[in-house]
C-alpha cells in the first residue's frame, strides 16, 4: 500500500533511535524516513529546511530528555534552535506546526510508536506539504551534514 | 570582525520581488564568523526562499554560491557565472561585500540580506560585543585597552560622566561604564596617575566626519 505522506525524523542514536529498536514498529499509514544523528543538538535549520524541501509532510527531531542529554546542552539546544525554523517555516507558508521536538528516554520502548502515530496524525490534520501538491520534481534528501557526523563519531 | 544580522525574512522577499532568478551569495569573511552569512547560512537562506516560492505558487529559482570574501575583487570575480545567470543577487555580506558586488556587476540588482552592525568580537558562543568605533586614531594606549569612544555611550574622552553609577551607565544598566572600567584596569596597571592628563579635543576628521576614508599604501601597490 503506498504510504500516505511522508515524515522524516532526525533521531537521536543515544535516545530516540535506541527507544525505536526497543518498541513496537511504528502501526502507521504515512512513510517514516528516519535519520541518525550523533545528537539532536546537530540538526540544524539547513537539515529541517532540507527534508521539507524533499517533500516531506513533517519532520520530527528526538533526542534525549534534557536532564539527560549525553551531550549535556544538546537537547536542549536542538529546541531553541528549532524554534527558530519554526519562524522560518510560518514565513514560508509551511507553518510550524509540521515540525516537532521530542525528548525520549533510550529505555522507553513504546515511546517512539507513540510519537509515530502523533506525527502521522499531524500529517492528516495539515494535509500534505504544498510543495508535494505542487508536484514539484523529488529532490532526494541529502543530510549528509548529520551524516558525517556520525561516521566520525564511529571511527 | 564585522558583525552583521540577517534582515527580516519578509523585508527580504519584498527586494526581491518580480525577480525569476535569484542568486543566494555568502561571504566566507567575518560574516561566517558571527553565522549570518556563511555558506550553511546561504543554504538556510536559499532553502527558505525556494520553500516560500514552492508554497506560494511563484516560478524563481534561487542559487547559492559563497566565495571567501566579497570584499575583495579577486574572490567576487569567481562568482561571476553564478551572477551572469541570475537577475537579482541577494548578499549575505556585510555592506562592504553588498557594494563591492555591485561596482563588480553593475548591471545586476544587488540586494543586501544583512543589516551591517559593528566591528567586535565573540564574548561568548552566540554573543558578539562591538569593541572599535573605527574613530581612526586609537587612544587605548591611553585608556588601559579599553576605548571610550565606542564603549561609552557618550563617547566621553575625559571620564566618566555623572551618569555613571556603581560601574554601569545610565543609558542603559547593563552597560558597565567604560570609564569606570578604564580606572580599574589603570589602577590595575599602577597607571591611574595618567588619568590626570586631559585629553585633548578629538580630531573627528580622521573619523567619519573626513567623509569616506581611503588608506593608500604605495610599497605594496602593484
Amino acid at each position: 500500500m503506498k504510504p500516505n505522506g511522508k515524515i522524516i525524523g532526525f533521531v537521536c542514536k543515544f535516545c530516540a533511535l535506541a527507544s525505536f529498536d526497543l518498541g513496537p514498529p511504528p502501526d502507521i499509514a504515512s512513510g517514516l524516513e528516519l535519520v541518525e544523528v550523533p545528537c539532536a543538538g546537530r540538526v540544524d535549520a539547513r537539515a529541517v529546511l532540507t527534508a521539507f524541501e524533499s517533500g516531506a509532510d513533517a519532520v520530527f527531531v528526538a533526542g534525549c530528555r534534557t536532564h539527560e542529554c549525553l551531550n549535556l546542552s544538546g537537547s536542549s539546544r536542538a529546541e531553541k534552535r528549532l524554534a527558530r525554523v519554526g519562524e522560518i517555516l510560518d514565513f514560508a507558508g509551511l507553518g510550524r506546526n509540521r515540525l516537532a521536538v521530542y525528548h525520549v528516554s533510550g529505555t522507553h520502548g513504546p515511546r517512539f510508536d507513540k510519537i509515530a502515530a502523533e506525527m502521522a496524525e499531524q500529517v492528516s490534520r495539515l494535509g500534505p506539504n504544498p510543495l508535494s501538491i505542487r508536484k514539484q520534481p523529488e529532490r532526494s534528501v541529502d543530510h549528509d551534514c548529520c551524516r558525517a557526523e556520525t561516521a566520525a563519531g564511529n571511527n | 570582525m564585522i558583525v552583521a544580522e540577517r534582515k527580516p525574512l519578509p523585508e527580504i522577499t519584498e527586494s526581491i520581488a518580480g525577480a525569476q532568478k535569484v542568486l543566494v551569495a555568502g561571504c566566507g569573511g567575518c560574516v561566517t564568523v558571527c553565522l549570518t552569512g556563511g555558506q550553511n547560512e546561504v543554504a538556510v537562506l536559499a532553502a527558505a526562499l525556494r520553500l516560500e516560492q514552492g508554497v506560494r505558487g511563484g516560478a524563481a529559482t534561487v542559487a547559492e554560491a559563497t566565495v571567501e570574501r566579497q570584499c575583495d575583487k579577486e574572490y567576487v570575480e569567481k562568482l561571476a557565472e553564478a551572477v551572469r545567470d541570475a537577475d537579482c543577487v541577494v548578499s549575505l555580506a556585510c555592506g562592504v561585500g553588498v557594494q563591492f558586488l555591485s561596482e563588480h556587476y553593475p548591471d545586476k540588482y544587488i540586494v543586501p540580506a544583512q543589516n551591517t552592525k559593528f566591528i567586535g568580537g565573540t564574548k561568548e558562543h552566540g554573543v558578539w560585543e562591538e569593541r572599535c568605533g573605527l574613530c581612526g586614531e586609537c587612544i587605548l594606549a591611553s585608556t588601559g585597552g579599553i576605548c571610550p569612544v565606542i564603549r561609552c555611550s557618550k563617547s566621553i574622552l575625559n571620564g566618566p560622566c555623572g551618569g555613571s553609577s556603581n560601574g554601569k551607565c545610565e543609558v542603559n544598566p547593563d552597560t558597565p561604564c567604560a570609564w569606570s572600567l578604564i580606572y580599574e584596569q589603570l589602577k590595575r596597571l599602577g597607571r591611574e596617575l595618567s588619568l590626570s592628563t586631559v585629553f585633548p579635543v578629538k580630531d573627528w576628521s580622521k573619523s567619519r566626519d573626513g567623509g569616506p576614508r581611503k588608506s593608500v599604501r604605495e610599497e605594496v601597490r602593484l
